[in-house]
């Protein structure tokens, strides 16, 4: 018999409600450049600073599964809301990590999820608004040896 | 002119001659310290806190030497915590000499060791807080910022029992965590079910569910003031120490979850919010500048001890130090408008003149008994001073690394740089109590591995950036992994793959080579299933063969761009 967990069923709840498109994160013969991503999302137009909230841990526990979660501040109505959100880590083989998509009937542009870090970089969420803004935020997440604190 | 360094290092060879008792020592023996005078505090206010944390469940009085290297990162650079030796005694007027300048750095520690006497001790404290709930029925809280519960041998043997059961007897109102969790998840949740008050995490979570895994803040009232206690663990503890112990349990800074709780407390009509933490002194001065509403943060990890507060923003920072040598009292004045004003005293536990509590010491060596033969069993002698404080090496630390070379047959020895750990003075014998003081814990298997010298440069240049990154939320507190066999220069102020170079394998005198693997010993690896002997075993074998042993200080790291 095959039991879902929780966790599992979660997974695939959250991916649902969001329309998460996770990209597989594997080493790629031709890995693209970071800012070429956040350049292809956007168009080339300069994103401005504020309204998303990227939460991380300044340095991660375990780098195989770190703990993300985003939300953009938004009313989400018909005529103003959060469109997608890409996520896009610096220094992965693969630097997107997953697009997330948004419509006014998501409510509020929130969502959570996991990725993997090989190694300390910074991490972007980059939102594209519904009036074809964009607001960008950058964290630094340290993936470290561990083992000698205290 | 003479220094007051000159002059410090001038007493100390007299100190030598005179078999410790130089002139200028007597003097200072003959301030006499009394216990009034030490206990001594005016009461103010209605509200008292005290702060004891970091014991490390030494229940006896100890030696302890204060870092005489400790440098600040960014911000931090040449603030306190990080002043020491002359620089310390001269930003808070502290006399050469005086008990304080003992209790309080490092220069002439031996010396004046010997004129002052041990420090700490759990049945001291015990006397002492007495004092202070006589003084302060009503108004008194407290609060065991943590590492309570590992750094002995009876702890050890014990899981903490032996502390647990002394330190109900002292009955904190409340106390978080760090080392406690190296017990392993199902022993620390078996405590904390029976503890008599409470266990406080609010960073502490499920990892799985993102739920609380601990209560995160207490109420309390004292003197008519309703006080919001909210505890934070130490934020690097499944990265600092062996995750697989406590696998289910996700920590962190969450400054976010700190302002909720600070809300929540405020909401629950809080006067005074109180963050009991084991953030680390830095990281808590940094806190301090972001999250509003905190009046006082009792902080600990970092084991500084500074005679006054140091206010950032409206957030006052005590620092109370470690393994039992200080107890805080800060009396305050609370309104309805919350905190006015406060007095503060960082009282020594100088345990040759603070009266131990009867009752107390009964219970000391009620929980020590079964082991008491072992513990005062000798294994060797030192003929020069054996510390571990100061942010590259420590002596204790190079005759662990020398043990592990020999013992392992290693070309390079690895010693966690923890801050724990009494000293123990030259011509002193050293029981096996001493040597587990200096590496009693959970995870002690000495391993005999193989690791390039790319990694090894890779194991430097990650735990540098631990103690030196110039952003605190960065950091885990404890210092420079110690070594044996390696010479190396670092630049605290580059940034990581830039602090380390030029590392010397001290057998040949050779450069490191990257691409050759060189044999390696080390102890408390954070990988599960390490294998080795414990390191005391380790260490009481190369005793066995060389005793006496004398270890003095050594150039073989040198630090460049201060």
């Amino acid at each position: 018999m095959h039991t879902i967990t929780r966790r599992q069923l979660l997974a695939v709840t959250a991916a649902t409600a969001t329309g998460l498109a996770l990209s597989p994160n594997f080493a790629s013969a031709k890995a693209e450049d970071a800012m070429a991503v956040l350049d292809k999302f956007t168009g080339g137009k300069a994103p401005a600073e504020g309204k998303v909230t990227l939460k991380m841990p300044e340095i991660a526990e375990n780098g195989n599964t770190v703990p993300l979660s985003i939300s953009v501040d938004s009313p989400m109505t018909a005529d103003n809301y959060v469109k997608r959100v890409v996520i896009v880590a610096e220094g992965n083989p693969r630097p997107e990590v997953a697009t997330l998509h948004f419509s006014p009937k998501s409510g509020v542009a929130e969502a959570s999820t996991r990725m993997r870090l090989a190694k300390t970089q910074n991490v972007v969420a980059l939102a594209e608004m519904s009036d074809g803004s964009f607001h960008m935020v950058k964290r630094q997440v340290k993936v470290t040896i561990g083992g000698c604190g205290g | 002119m003479l220094s007051r360094r000159d002059f410090m290092q001038a007493a100390g060879a007299l100190a030598a001659i005179y078999g410790g008792s130089a002139p200028w020592m007597q003097l200072a023996a003959q301030q006499k310290l009394s216990e009034a005078e030490l206990i001594g505090f005016e009461p103010f206010g209605n509200v008292t806190i005290a702060h004891l944390t970091d014991i490390h469940a030494q229940l006896m009085p100890v030696w302890f030497r204060e870092p005489s290297v400790n440098l600040g990162a960014g911000e931090a650079e040449g603030q306190p915590p990080h002043v020491t030796g002359s620089d310390f005694l001269e930003r808070y007027n502290i006399a050469a000499g005086s008990a304080d300048a003992y209790a309080l750095q490092s220069e002439g520690f031996a010396a004046l060791a010997k004129q002052y006497g041990r420090m700490g001790g759990i049945d001291r404290i015990a006397t002492v807080l007495k004092h202070i709930r006589a003084e302060r029925a009503d108004n008194t809280l407290f609060l065991d910022g943590g590492d309570t519960w590992q750094g002995s041998y009876t702890a050890n043997k014990t899981k903490g029992a032996d502390i647990v059961e002394v330190m109900n007897a002292l009955k904190p109102d409340a106390m978080t965590g760090h080392w406690e969790f190296t017990l392993g998840a199902d022993r620390v949740k078996e405590i904390v079910e029976e503890l008599p008050f409470a266990f406080l995490g609010a960073n502490i979570f499920d990892n799985e569910w993102e739920e609380p895994a601990f209560e995160a803040h207490k109420m309390f009232e004292r003197g008519g003031v309703k006080i919001g206690v909210i505890g934070q663990a130490f934020p690097y503890t499944p990265i600092a120490n062996p995750r697989w112990m406590f696998p289910n349990w996700s920590f962190g800074i969450r400054e976010d979850e700190i302002a909720r709780q600070v809300e929540a407390v405020r909401a629950d009509g809080a006067q005074l919010v109180v963050l009991l933490s084991h953030n680390g002194f830095d990281v808590d001065r940094k806190l301090a500048t972001r999250v509003e509403g905190i009046d006082i943060i009792l902080c600990g990890h970092t084991h500084d001890a500074l005679p006054a507060p140091l206010k950032v923003g409206k957030t006052l920072l005590i620092a109370t130090g470690s393994n039992g040598k200080f107890i805080s009292r800060l009396d305050l004045d609370v309104g309805a408008d919350g905190l006015k004003d406060y007095r503060y005293k960082l009282i020594p536990i100088f345990a040759d003149v603070i009266t131990p509590d009867a009752e107390m010491t009964a219970l000391v060596e009620k929980v020590r008994a079964p082991y008491a033969d072992e513990l005062k069993r000798v294994v060797g002698r030192t003929d020069s001073l054996l510390y571990r404080r100061g942010n590259f090496n420590g002596t204790v630390d190079d005759l662990i690394c020398q043990a592990l070379l020999e013992e392992r047959d290693a070309e390079i020895a690895l010693s966690p740089g923890f801050r724990w750990g009494p000293s123990l003075l030259p011509g002193q014998e050293i029981t096996v109590e001493d040597l587990h003081n200096v590496c009693a814990m959970s995870y002690p298997a000495a391993y005999r591995n193989k690791m390039t010298g790319k990694f090894l440069k890779q194991v430097l240049e990650d735990v540098a950036d631990n103690l030196f990154n110039p952003d605190p939320y960065y950091q885990q507190g404890g210092d420079m992994v110690r070594v044996g066999g390696l010479g190396y220069s670092i630049n605290p102020k580059q940034p990581i793959g830039r602090r380390i170079s030029d590392m010397t394998s001290l057998k040949d005198g050779k450069p490191i080579d990257p691409a050759r693997e060189y044999v390696v010993a080390g102890w408390a690896s954070i990988n599960q299933a390490t294998e080795g002997p414990a390191i005391w075993d380790v260490v009481e074998a190369y005793l066995k063969n060389h005793s006496p042993v004398r270890v003095d200080p050594h150039d073989a790291i040198k630090v460049v761009g201060i």
